[in-house]
């Protein structure tokens, strides 16, 4: 309500047709949070079946630019967004659509496990539940057990699916949260550094998960760690200061970038 | 005499304080190496065994003193075996007051003996106060004073001090509070010696005038409560149901939806609701709320009487809003903000997010609300008195009056009370009542909110 789209005169004059195989395209997107721009023009496409990892240093713009992909920016008072983006070709910031069900099409997991306070089963069932998904008790059921396997969960919690969901450990909440976003069978599923709070094997258990998803979703992860770039993404993009500095093949990016800022950054000489 | 040796005290554990300190400050600079506590402690240290025991002292003889003297002027006086218990009240009064110098009529000769015994009783506990106190403060003074040394752990004492200060402290509301009730308890059971226990909890009829003289002409008086707690759960159950949902629903428009100018005016303006005065309450009851509801009785063919219970519990249910509001809004915006974003990120609207989120996790805080406000509600009394009805009827018809709990201890204590028919003493006994149904709530309360406690 506070922040329509502004379709640009810039955007318009861009081609609206996109190439079949990107999933999300992003024209121009420019993020202002009150007066201060955090994304500048940034042109993004988001390949359908792939894992694109957003990289960059600290405060460069890439949970802004992730939450544009779902407009969850809106829930912020004061966050502006123009540009275009779009989702199969259609404009997500057009009124025509609903932000209800873009956020059903593209879910998203967060950088801190926030499962609901309710019973595992409750969560997962949270979403299909919403959106009328389930016709009876056991089409619930049964979208309930292969959301759990998908996200690599079912086997650790089939025997205490009524047991509060917060009572799990941290990697498996975040697991949780996973299953809960797959559960609405979304078409793209975004992460904000969804291993930053868990160790490392919670964390190689979520990125065999994340690599597993590829075949269903489209992936948007946002993370910190090169390594875990280069081990689950196929696309990579570098931003710094609000700015895409470079948007390729993973392993273009990692063994030989076109800017020396990318560079810069994968060795480590500053973020 | 008290008021001087507690000045003295006082002097006593400031001088304390300092000298403690300054010897304190020297021995540390004497010997080398480390000291335990900083002068600072010595000197607290020395102020609280100077002061404290001679204090505590000082209180406990003031609480017993004028017992024991009673007592002692009492079993010397002429005739006393004779006296039953009212007989030596009124004695030692009048004693007393002859000692205070308002002497109404001739004293008799052993009043006034009475009263030089009284005096010098007197005398004697003040050199006695006086006596102790001082040695009490000297000695404390002379320990601390010795205490003092570079290792000596002034600070742990001085904590420890501290510590059961607190401890006191946080008993002091629980020990009031079983005073009260041991008192209510102990009224009550009087009461309940002359009203059969069965006739008070299960009596359908509440007619508590009786007879106060043998001449007087008056009703056998009964003492059912039941038809009094109808009249409280009528009027709170109104109450309850303009507050509960007006309350919950301005939380969560105030947190969730209200633009933050609207809430910042708002918000202030229902906390000023709480705050108003209920006395001011009655008066809207009774001037405009009343003559209202008895148009609407009227308009809607049903006769309303003048005090009806939907104008009390209309006007008490407004009173109490702030309370469940407040308090819902608290709990709404301690939901964690994650919660709401995983569940819109999910495709849920805001309202299933209220209605699925934020109000499940925020449930304990509401019914603290709605409990809190339940039991002002049923405890409330300056509304009811002015705007409730004084005839205990038992009837769901909102457009009747009925009688509450409140209002009938107010109006079987006011007047002439005489502490020994039951007519006074079913005060306590609806008191009693009273707290026993709150005290249910509040563990009715406990256990719900354990149970539908939604962790986060
Ligand atoms: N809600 C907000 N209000 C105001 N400014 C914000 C808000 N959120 C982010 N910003 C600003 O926008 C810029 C980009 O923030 P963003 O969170 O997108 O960075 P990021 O790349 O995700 O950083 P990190 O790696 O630390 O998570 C930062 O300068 C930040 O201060
Ligand atoms: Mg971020």
């Amino acid at each position: 309500m506070n922040m329509m789209a502004e379709t640009t005169t810039e955007a318009k004059q861009v081609q609206p047709m996109s190439e079949p195989s990107f999933k999300m395209l992003g024209r121009n997107v420019s993020v202002h949070y009150g007066a201060k721009q955090a994304l500048f023009n940034v042109n993004l496409a988001v390949r359908q079946n792939t894992v694109t990892a957003l990289i960059g240093p600290s405060g460069c713009g890439k949970s802004t630019f992730l939450r544009c992909l779902n407009r969850m920016n809106d829930t912020i008072d004061n966050c502006r967004v123009s540009g275009e983006i779009t989702l199969d070709g259609q404009d997500i910031y057009d009124a025509a659509i609903d932000v209800v069900e873009l956020r059903a099409r593209v879910g998203m997991v967060f950088q801190k496990p926030n499962p609901f306070p309710k019973s595992i089963y409750e969560n997962v069932a949270y979403g299909p539940r919403i959106h009328g998904l389930a016709r009876s008790r056991a089409d619930l059921d049964q979208i309930v057990e292969t959301s759990l396997q998908k996200a690599g969960l079912w086997s650790e919690v089939k025997d205490r699916l009524n047991e509060p969901g917060t009572g799990l450990s941290g990697g498996q909440q975040q697991r949780l949260c996973i299953a809960r976003a797959v559960a609405v069978s979304p078409e793209v599923i975004l992460m904000d550094e969804p291993c930053s709070a868990l160790d490392p094997i919670a964390t190689a258990r979520v990125e065999e998960l994340i690599h597993e998803l590829r075949s269903n979703f489209t992936i948007v992860i946002v993370t910190h760690s090169m390594q875990q770039a280069a081990r689950v993404s196929q696309r990579t993009a570098m931003f710094h200061l609000g700015n895409l500095v470079e948007e390729n093949d993973t392993d273009k990016i990692f063994t030989n970038p076109d800017e020396q800022r990318t560079q810069d950054y994968i060795m480590g000489r500053f973020g | 005499m008290a008021g001087y040796v507690l000045m003295f005290l006082l002097a006593a554990a400031i001088v304390m304080a300092f000298a403690g300190a300054a010897k304190a400050r020297r021995t540390a600079d004497a010997v080398p190496g480390k000291t335990h506590s900083r002068p600072i402690y010595h000197g607290l240290n020395a102020a609280i065994w100077t002061g404290i025991p001679a204090f505590v002292f000082l209180l406990l003889w003031l609480f017993l003193q004028n017992t024991v003297i009673d007592h002692l002027v009492l079993s010397a006086y002429p005739g006393v075996e004779a006296m039953d218990a009212s007989a030596r009240s009124i004695a030692i009064s009048e004693v007393r007051q002859i000692v205070a110098g308002n002497i109404f009529k001739q004293p008799t000769p052993e009043a006034l003996a009475a009263a030089d015994h009284l005096r010098s009783l007197q005398a004697i506990s003040g050199w006695v106060i006086a006596t102790v106190a001082f040695a009490s403060a000297a000695i404390g003074a002379f320990l601390a004073w010795r205490f003092v040394g570079k290792r000596a752990r002034a600070r742990h004492s001085v904590e420890r001090a501290v510590s059961i200060f607190m401890l006191l402290s946080s008993l002091a509301a629980i020990i009031t509070t079983i005073g009260i009730v041991t008192s209510l308890v102990f009224e009550a059971m009087r009461f309940f010696s002359m009203v059969p226990v069965q006739e008070f909890l299960f009596g359908l009829r509440w007619e508590p005038q009786i007879a106060l003289r043998a001449d007087q002409v008056a009703g056998q008086g009964a003492f059912g409560v039941i038809p009094v707690i109808f009249g409280t759960v009528v009027i709170s159950l109104i109450a309850m149901l303009v507050a509960v949902p007006t309350g919950i629903y301005s939380a969560i428009y105030l947190t969730e939806y209200s633009p933050a100018r609207f809430r910042a005016v708002v918000k202030p303006l229902l906390e000023i609701l709480a705050g108003i005065p209920t006395v001011v309450y009655g008066f809207f009851a009774v001037l405009t709320v009343a003559p209202a509801v008895r148009d609407l009785g009227t308009a809607i063919g049903i006769p309303a009487e003048p005090n009806s219970a939907l104008a009390a519990g209309l006007v008490m249910g407004v009173m109490i809003i702030p309370f469940i509001s407040s308090l819902s809004d608290d709990a709404f915006a301690a939901v964690p903000r994650a919660l709401r974003d995983g569940s819109l990120a999910l495709g849920a609207t805001k309202g299933e997010t209220i209605k699925k989120v934020l109000l499940p996790a925020a449930l304990p805080g509401i019914i603290g609300g709605v409990l809190l406000a339940l039991s002002r509600a049923i405890g409330e009394t300056m509304i009811v008195v002015m705007a409730a009805g004084l005839i205990a009827t038992m009837t769901l018809n909102p457009f009747a009056s009925v009688t509450t709990v409140t209002v009938q201890i107010v109006t079987l204590l006011i007047g002439d009370a005489e502490f020994d028919n039951p007519k006074t003493l079913a005060a306590f006994a609806l008191g009693l009542v009273l707290f026993v149904i709150t005290l249910g709530l509040n563990l009715i309360a406990l256990r719900t909110v354990r149970r539908f406690r939604e962790k986060y």
